[in-house]
């Protein structure tokens, strides 16, 4: 049987859906940080180098990953609601703002706590840890010009065009390490293998999907309040079991 | 300088404290924030449901 996808782009439809998705993704990730942080902390090794400074990665890693990607699933959110004039792509983009720029936050965070042992400062003005900086801001520039204008489709939007505009950022710190000398090193995953132990990708992919769960159950969570704020004089709304009791 | 020669001497405290703690607070404060805002919305939207009813009676 064909599923009818396009009948979940209505906030109708969508709502009760994603009031159901929650709990999975919500149980999973909390099942997948405990796994992750288990493989991390007890079973993958120290590295021979870095000794257990290295174990950050586990955390810095799948945030930095995170933190891009979200930010182009909200610009693609943000496009599709300028282009096809849908509510609820904006309003999942509003949604996933706030997480996009708490993730870049932490890999910004967790980045500098390595820094410190390893090259002997917090902070450097390096491509890619100065590209993710303005990956946040660009996260902190949507959320205030969303919330600078009162009209709702307005503000949507005047935050969709930065939205598409700082997407450009997002390539910039993926190649940074290729484009331009740096001190951040390159990507220890590529297509062609990997030096890493075993426990360690494991402990770091775990780790990342436990984020992703994470950033899809508090979005979900969030796009239902932003539906419930919006929608709230339609009728639909008021005939909800949870309005109703 | 101390703090240098603390966390070489403590390496998991510190990333523990430094990165998981902090990174599991901000998730935590998140989840809080959201789950705040959700029961705020739906009392807002109770009260204008009871005021509809209300004016209809």
């Amino acid at each position: 049987m064909a599923i009818n996808w396009f009948k979940y782009s209505a906030p109708t439809t969508f709502y009760p859906l994603a009031g159901k998705l929650i709990p999975w993704f919500a149980i999973s990730s909390l099942i997948l940080f405990a796994v992750g942080l288990y493989i991390g902390f007890v079973v993958a090794p120290a590295d021979a180098q870095q000794g257990e400074f290295y174990r950050i990665i586990f955390i810095h890693v799948p945030s930095s990953i995170i933190s891009m990607f979200l930010y182009l699933i909200m610009a693609a959110y943000a496009a599709l609601g300028l282009i096809f004039n849908t509510r609820l792509s904006s309003m999942m983009a509003s949604a996933i703002a706030p997480t996009g720029a708490l993730f870049a936050f932490i890999s910004l965070w967790t980045g500098a706590l390595w820094g410190k042992p390893m090259w002997g400062a917090w902070w450097v003005w390096d491509a890619r840890l100065t590209s993710e900086l303005i990956l946040l801001f660009l996260y902190l520039g949507f959320i205030a010009l969303h919330a600078s204008i009162d009209d709702p489709r307005r503000a949507d939007r005047a935050a969709a065009l930065l939205a598409i505009v700082g997407s450009v950022n997002v390539p910039i710190i993926y190649f940074s390490v290729k484009w331009w000398n740096t001190l951040h090193q390159g990507s220890t995953i590529k297509y062609s293998g990997t030096s890493m132990h075993i426990a360690m990708q494991q402990a770091m992919f775990t780790m990342l999907a436990a984020c992703w769960l994470y950033a899809i159950a508090i979005a979900l969570t969030r796009v239902r309040s932003i539906i419930l704020e919006r929608e709230r004089n339609s009728k639909w709304i008021t005939e909800l079991a949870e309005v109703k009791s | 300088m101390s703090l240098d020669i603390w966390m070489r001497e403590n390496p998991l405290t510190y990333i523990w404290v430094g990165s998981y703690a902090v990174a599991f607070l901000i998730f935590a404060v998140e989840i809080a924030m959201v789950v705040h805002k959700r029961k705020i919305t739906l009392q807002q939207v109770r009260l204008m449901r009871e005021a509809d009813q209300s004016e209809e009676d």
